[in-house]
């Protein structure tokens, strides 16, 4: 194998060693006529230009016409949409300007290559032409400033009050979740009761805790708003639902939230993807470590009938760890007796 | 025009007084403790030249990683070995660690150091007619400092635990905590170490630009009459100046988290199995530090290859450049927005929305002057009499990808767009061209033209065609399908995506094997310039004074300038540096040195306001 690769290698050198010093000689006998310091490949480099735009539209063009359903998710939540069509008016415009100014100066490039018997013209300025591709580009971002400006506040601004609240905790190299339980009370925490257990650092001196609980998969109802309430316990990570077009990142020390109204089950999603073991799934998108890549935690979206069924039969997390609980309250006796009184 | 005449003849005299001396100069003087800024700048071009070949060997290696993930690559263990998991694949952490070196080389050390070290020394004496640096002994240790923090870095490649390893961003707490990355040990405090004598060079060498051009400019060399690449260098300078201070506080506050217990950037962190004492800190106070040099520093890479694109196309399009004092006004534009839109990269990060808001504003208005450099290229284009010669096709080169990954921008520049976006191969084809290829097609055309000035002689033509259509055809087959990617949400600084969300594992396979490809090819295509640039320094054709029939003053230098760089007086000027093909001239171009009393049969009543 190394033997391999170094014979290519030399032989490649010797090729292009080879193509130089030709290339050097041939250049030499090639007599200069001309004063200019155009060396007689002008046209060849001003052809090259207009063949490879050709070219390159072409298969821009195709690969994007050919592959859209491989690179355009389906839209699964309510402001997909909205985030999409700004998506989209932003490509058109961007892509005509692209395809516009390329096409000019690759044109131009050809155009006006090198001729002895001409003379450039000496066009230093034109106030009137600057002022215009000035107006015009400023007048195009305003309208799309203001559009995402107005998306953004909505997306971005405070959630419905009967929203779902989920806490989701983000540590190397896995996600927690933490529901408020039937008194939809999230109780608090604190980083430093985290241990084996206690993954996410439930407080249960709080009485709002005792019926939290903490499930092996995100459940969400479609069609209702849904909160997350971000942590993160030991790095940054990033709370990244592509599907949903969401995306927060989770601070240690920092709580951070995002919201969303879920617009298509998992099955729905599975029927229209065509794969039965589609699954939505937070990624984690901020670099945390060796195995950020493989950090990640399955959402389930279901009818909002079945997400009542399944918030009903979920066990309180105390409930699954009563010995936990029994030595908490062993330690904290006190606290707890004042908070329940 | 306000003609601001710096030099007071009296110290004009005694700069040239002490250039007349005639002194000896031992090997090391001349070659490695050179004061002359023409030295200077080729060491800091062959360092440059040396960070680029490792920063493009690390991305090939990842690349691998990326495109042929199944690949065994025990072959290679001689060399990296180890670095690969016992089945002959790169480890998860080393692959973090090459990205975060590929990253932090190519910005910093290529893109930085390189770029700006070379043409800044280089050209500001010999543009704006100056026989050295304001300061030649600072300009030595700027360099010195450099290969100081250079030495750290490549050592920091080789320490126990990998380099650096939390993306070049180095986001606390990732960052701060050794338990939670090996590369965050013994690899980052060297990195840290390192960029703080960086930034120590980057400030010797920016302020000794500033005072240059200030105050070092020849007679009739007023604000208005220097070439683009001087303003280019000039309001780079000053960017540096400005914001590189604030990386080092950044970088102390860190070092102080991670070796002095305080807890500026730490707060309620359980990290392998024990709960920290840091509390009250905050992790996105580091983002805003890093940020505020971070986004002038795309800027300080960025304008200096702008200015040398210029210059080029400008001369080899035989016209002036069109729209001059709006090529001024939006270098000055863009280096003043660019200190208010540091919080576009930071749009999810968990600041307060209504900051978005504002960013998002001041974040598409620095896309205005952009616009107008781009629109004036394609302008000083039109009607030209175009010679593309090496350094012209690459600065073409630059301006489409300028216009390319500049476009991308409005994506993620507004911030409802960005939510989808944010970390994924849209932003790394994003900056890649618009900064990372456009930058590098600036060095590449500046070598090429300003390379008869450096070595006096020739570099090949025929081999400079052959690597630009390479690169650039290649550049574009490397970052255009990764906007697809992004588009499809896959997250960047992935090891791999066998275990991305179900039934999406199989989406690019291809499209990334053949990015690799074109990666790998790509970076082997860059043999040819060396090649080219090390055989031409001993072997080219002699040049001639002035090879491009260029306006600016330093062609009228000998070929190969001595320390103080005229043998002479320093030539008056008199003109602004675009009078090519200007009608009734006899010939395509009218040097600034040429007094406008010769040249009656061309002048214009504009002439006298240039």
């Amino acid at each position: 194998m190394n033997l391999v690769i170094g014979l290519i290698l030399i032989l490649s050198l010797t090729a292009i060693f080879l193509f130089f010093r030709s290339a050097e000689i041939l250049s030499v006998a090639k007599k200069r006529i001309s004063d200019s310091f155009e060396d007689g490949n002008n046209n060849f480099n001003a052809l090259s230009g207009v063949i490879f735009l050709v070219i390159s539209f072409v298969g821009i063009i195709w690969y994007s016409y050919d592959q859209f359903d491989n690179y355009f998710l389906p839209m699964a939540s309510e402001h997909a949409p909205e985030i999409e069509v700004l998506f989209w008016v932003t490509t058109a415009i961007t892509f005509t300007v692209f395809i516009l100014t390329q096409i000019v100066m690759f044109y131009f490039g050809y155009k006006y290559r090198f001729n002895k018997s001409r003379k450039a013209y000496f066009y230093p300025e034109n106030h009137k032409l600057e002022i215009i591709w000035t107006v015009i580009p400023a007048i195009v971002l305003v309208g799309l400033i203001g559009w995402g400006l107005v998306k953004w506040n909505k997306i971005m601004g405070p959630p419905p009050k009967d929203a779902e609240v989920i806490e989701v905790v983000g540590y190397q190299f896995a996600w927690a979740s933490r529901y408020p339980g039937p008194d939809n009370e999230l109780g608090n925490s604190n980083y430093k009761l985290i241990d084996v257990d206690n993954i996410v650092g439930i407080d249960f001196s709080d009485s709002s805790s005792l019926d939290d609980f903490m499930p092996r998969e995100i459940y969400i109802p479609k069609g209702k708003p849904v909160v997350f309430k971000i942590r993160a316990r030991d790095v940054i990570h990033s709370v990244y639902l592509p599907y949903m077009r969401s995306q927060m990142n989770a601070v240690p020390g920092m709580p951070t939230q995002m919201w969303f109204v879920p617009s298509k089950t998992t099955e729905e999603m599975r029927a229209e993807t065509g794969n039965e073991n589609f699954n939505y799934e937070i990624v984690c998108n901020k670099i945390c470590g060796r195995a950020h890549f493989s950090m990640k935690h399955t959402v389930v979206v279901v009818e909002e009938w079945e997400y009542i069924k399944w918030k009903n039969s979920q066990k309180s997390w105390i409930e699954k760890n009563p010995d936990y609980y029994s030595n908490f309250v062993k330690n904290n006796s006190t606290d707890v007796a004042v908070l329940n009184n | 025009m306000g003609v601001t005449k710096t030099i007071t003849s009296k110290s004009k005299t005694k700069v040239e007084e002490h250039h007349h001396e005639h002194h000896e100069e031992s090997f090391i003087t001349k070659y490695i403790f050179s004061e002359d800024h023409k030295m200077i700048a080729k060491q800091f071009l062959i360092t440059g030249i040396f960070w680029a070949i490792v920063g493009g060997a690390l991305s090939s290696l990842f690349r691998i990683q990326l495109g042929f993930p199944d690949m065994d690559l025990t072959a290679l263990s001689p060399i990296i070995g180890n670095w690969l998991t016992p089945q002959g694949k790169i480890d998860p952490e080393v692959y973090l660690a090459l990205i975060t070196m590929h990253g932090t080389i190519m910005v910093f050390f290529v893109l930085t150091a390189g770029l700006s070290g070379t043409f800044s020394n280089f050209l500001i004496p010999l543009q704006i007619g100056a026989r050295d640096m304001a300061s030649g002994f600072l300009n030595m240790l700027s360099y010195w400092f450099f290969f100081l923090s250079s030495i750290v870095m490549f050592i920091s490649i080789f320490v126990e635990g990998g380099p650096a390893s939390g993306g070049w961003t180095i986001y606390p707490p990732l960052s701060a905590l050794p338990q939670a990355v090996s590369g965050s040990g013994m690899g980052m405090t060297l990195w840290l170490f390192s960029m703080s004598l960086f930034i120590v060079s980057a400030l010797l060498g920016a302020l000794n630009y500033i005072t240059t051009v200030i105050n070092l400019r020849t007679e009739g060399m007023t604000f208005f009459r220097m070439p683009l690449t001087i303003w280019a260098f000039f309001v780079t300078a000053i960017l540096g100046v400005l914001s590189f201070p604030v990386l080092l506080s950044a970088a102390l506050l860190l070092i102080m988290d991670r070796s002095f217990g305080t807890s500026f950037y730490l707060s309620d962190i359980y990290i392998a199995g024990e709960a920290l004492s840091n509390q009250g800190g905050s992790a996105i106070l580091f983002q805003h530090l890093f940020w505020f040099l971070g986004h002038p520093e795309v800027y300080i890479v960025i304008l200096p290859s702008l200015g040398i694109t210029s210059e080029i196309i400008a001369t080899c399009s035989r016209k002036p450049i069109f729209g001059y004092r709006a090529m001024v006004y939006s270098i000055f534009g863009i280096g003043a927005l660019s200190f208010v839109v540091w919080a576009h990269h930071m749009f999810i990060s968990g600041m307060n929305p209504f900051l978005g808001s504002v960013f998002t504003i001041l974040t598409l208005i620095i896309a205005v002057p952009s616009a107008i450099k781009a629109f004036n290229y394609i302008a000083t284009l039109w009607r030209g009499n175009i010679i593309f010669t090496p350094a012209m096709l690459f600065s073409i080169g630059l301006v489409s990808f300028f216009i390319s990954g500049g476009l991308t921008g409005l994506f993620l520049g507004n911030s409802v767009v960005d939510i989808n976006l944010h970390d994924t191969y849209f932003v790394v084809a994003h900056f890649h061209i618009v900064m990372g290829s456009a930058s590098f097609f600036g060095l590449f055309a500046g070598v090429y033209h300003w390379f008869p000035k450096m070595f006096g002689r020739m570099m090949n033509s025929t081999l400079g065609y052959v690597h630009f259509w390479v690169t650039f055809i290649g550049a574009y087959l490397v970052f255009f399908p990764l906007h697809y990617i992004g588009i499809a949400g896959f997250p960047r600084r992935y090891y791999s995506f066998t275990n991305f969300e179900t039934g999406r594992i199989e989406s690019f396979i291809d499209l990334n094997t053949f990015v690799s490809f074109a990666a790998i090819l790509t970076f082997i295509a860059q043999f040819i310039f060396l090649f080219n640039f090390f055989y031409s320094m001993y072997r080219g054709r002699k040049a001639s004074a002035n090879p491009w029939k260029s306006n600016t003053i330093e062609w009228t230098t000998p070929v190969e300038p001595g320390h103080g760089n005229w043998p002479g007086k320093i030539p008056t000027v008199t003109r602004w540096p675009y009078d090519y093909s200007k009608p009734g001239a006899k010939d395509d171009f009218i040097p600034q040195h040429i007094p406008l009393s010769s040249t009656k049969e061309s002048n214009m009543p504009e002439d006298e306001h240039r």
